[in-house]
């Protein structure tokens, strides 16, 4: 069996986990194995979608001691799932809780473990994952030499297709005693817009922003045309209010949308190494010497506070984004 | 209290990445070798926890010869010793998580420091492995991090923001940039380390999970265009393109 662990939301499936169960599935069905969608928490409800995106089997752990995620209790409820289960591949999104919890899993279950992969495919009966490595400047292939093989896939990066599965629902015990570690609190941030390692659609500022207030224009941009907005180190560093999480690159956020709009930003090696997965990237830069052209598949060589109230005006006249 | 940093070294992010001729690793010809980043500021916490409350801080690599520059910096920087575990340090995170909880087992350290994730491996796993097989607590990209007495709590980020965490000591705990700001060695600090012995053992012979087993470059991005006109013609041009050529709208 194939077992993916999944994330609720709302009583709904966390996208990141609907593609890495229809990864599952796609690998199922190229080796003959059966798909198991493990959920946990409080209350599992919504846990049937999973049958949606291929799921054989639905195993639910509900219990009160698990309305807070805990480090130690997921992994052991995940490497006993796997033991009960006799399953020979374990995944996860790589969201903040399957990187969290999936090493630690992987550990407990001698494990071999790849995280953040872009590809993965079952060779010899065995999980193959392609990732990248060196800020994407190199593609590892990773290949198992344990019993068991885990990974974390990459959000936005692999398609969550739908096809029906049995979805057959099981309910699974809840891991005793004293947990480790617990979550006591969750702050949110304010705007409780998209993640951008979830996002479609990401308008980044760097220092040829200027200014945290003029970030305005690319919140605009992103409105109209339904994406987020990101931000270089530099911008974040420059003490214009940009918290961390919106900084995207090594030291940041990892992004793979579907595009990417970096405006003002130079292109260096450690910003590249967050965003060049993204499918299309756009630059808008006032010198057309930046490294940034290199990468990108549209060049904008302009003002960027000419160019992008542009943008937005004509993104609004075409109305792109409001399908 | 008695705090276990783990420090990796790993190339400078400016190296330029050339496949050594197996096919599966890195050509070390060219590689500038530095301590992760992230490292640094696991380091910098342990320091200002012994600053703060006392402590004793041991710096650990696994690596070779060339990682004793990583343990030289954090003694430089206030680690009290050094330790360097001979073995591959840049493979499976499993198998160093292995090396490490060898040593550690027994040596009652109270907090574990690690980065989030080795910088160009990026494995991001050591830590919460190590913390596994220690039997001990975790917390994971954290930002801010205060201790009780046999407590800890732990700010770590999530999408969308970040969540406190509690548990209990020991605990590993992996850092993320914002947690506090590194320090530079003093030349006092650098003088000082100069007199110590970075203690040299051989890592514990283990079981990878995991190896990689073929390292290739990035396909070339086809070569991008330049849209032509004033703002709005190429604000026009781009918005048509997206939608026509790339079909993203
Ligand atoms: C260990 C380490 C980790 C790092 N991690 C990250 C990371 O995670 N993310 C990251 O982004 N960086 C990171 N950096 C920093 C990185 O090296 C660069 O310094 C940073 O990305 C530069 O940001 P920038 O492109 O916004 O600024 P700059 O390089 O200063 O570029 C600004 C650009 O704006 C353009 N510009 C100015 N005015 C206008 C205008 N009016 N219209 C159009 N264009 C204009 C300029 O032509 C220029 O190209 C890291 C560095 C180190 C050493
Ligand atoms: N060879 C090593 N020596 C010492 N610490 C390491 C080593 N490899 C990984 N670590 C620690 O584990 C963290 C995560 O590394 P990784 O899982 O490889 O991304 C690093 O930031 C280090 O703190």
């Amino acid at each position: 069996m194939i077992l993916v662990f999944c994330e609720l939301k709302d009583g709904q499936i966390r996208k990141p986990s609907a593609e890495a169960l229809s990864e599952g599935r796609r690998l199922a069905d190229a080796s003959g194995k059966k798909v198991g969608a493990l959920f946990a928490g409080a209350s599992c409800a919504g846990a049937a979608e999973a049958a949606k995106f291929g799921a054989d089997v639905i195993l639910t752990a509900e219990a009160p001691t698990l309305a807070s995620y805990s480090s130690d209790a997921f992994a052991t409820l995940l490497a006993e799932a796997v033991k009960a289960k006799g399953a020979s591949v374990l995944l996860a999104a790589a969201t903040a809780v399957g990187k969290d919890v999936i090493p630690r899993a992987a550990a407990r279950l001698g494990a071999g473990y790849a995280s953040d992969v872009t590809g993965l495919s079952m060779v010899d009966g065995k999980l193959q994952a392609v990732r990248p490595v060196y800020a994407g400047k190199a593609f590892a292939t990773t290949t198992f030499s344990s019993a068991v093989q885990t990974a974390t896939t990459r959000p936005n990066v692999f398609p969550a297709a739908e096809k029906a599965g049995a979805g057959t629902v099981e309910a699974l015990a809840a891991p005793a005693g004293d947990f480790k570690s617990v979550v006591k609190e969750i702050l949110a941030k304010a705007g409780g817009k998209v993640d951008l390692s979830e996002a479609n659609v990401i308008v980044s500022g760097g220092r040829g922003m200027k200014d945290g207030a003029n970030f305005k224009i690319l919140e605009e941009l992103a409105d109209a045309i339904g994406g987020v907005v990101g931000a270089s180190r530099a911008a974040v560093d420059a003490g214009w209010g940009l918290p961390h999480s919106m900084q995207v690159g090594q030291t940041g956020k990892v992004v793979s949308p579907t595009l990417y709009i970096a405006c003002g930003i130079s292109g260096a090696i450690q910003h590249i190494a967050g965003m060049s997965g993204s499918k299309f990237i756009v630059a808008i830069n006032k010198d057309p010497e930046a490294p940034i052209f290199k990468l990108a598949n549209y060049g904008i060589v302009g003002d960027l506070f000419e160019v992008v109230p542009e943008l937005t005006k004509a993104a609004k006249a075409m109305g792109i984004g409001s399908n | 209290m008695k705090i276990l940093v783990a420090l990796k070294q790993v190339p400078d992010t400016e190296t330029r990445i050339k496949v050594a001729a197996d096919g599966k690793s890195l050509d070390p010809a060219d590689v500038k070798w530095i301590t992760s980043p992230y490292d640094e500021y696991a380091l910098e916490e342990a320091i200002r926890i012994k600053e703060g409350k006392g402590a004793e801080v041991v710096a650990l690599s696994v690596g070779g010869d060339t990682a004793k520059e990583v343990l030289k910096n954090a003694l430089a920087l206030g680690a009290d010793t050094a330790v360097l575990l001979k073995g591959d340090g840049q493979g499976d995170a499993f198998a160093v998580a292995q090396m490490i909880a060898t040593y550690a087992k027994d040596k009652g350290f109270d907090l574990i420091l690690c980065g989030n994730k080795g910088l160009g491996g990026d494995n991001a796993a050591m830590g919460p492995m190590l913390a596994e097989l220690l039997g001990v607590a975790q917390a994971n990209v954290v930002v801010k991090l205060e201790l009780g007495e046999g407590t800890f709590k732990a700010e770590r980020e999530v999408e969308g923001g970040s969540e406190i965490v509690e548990g209990a000591l020991p605990a590993v705990i992996t850092a993320q940039k914002g947690l506090n700001e590194p320090r530079y060695a003093s030349l006092k600090g650098i003088m000082a380390a100069k007199k110590k012995t970075i203690e040299e053992l051989d890592a514990a012979a283990v079981t990878s999970g995991a190896h990689v087993s073929a390292l290739t470059l990035p396909p070339e991005r086809p070569a991008g265009r330049l849209l032509p006109g004033d703002a709005a013609g190429q604000a026009q041009a781009l918005l048509q393109a997206l939608k026509d050529e790339a079909k993203v709208f």
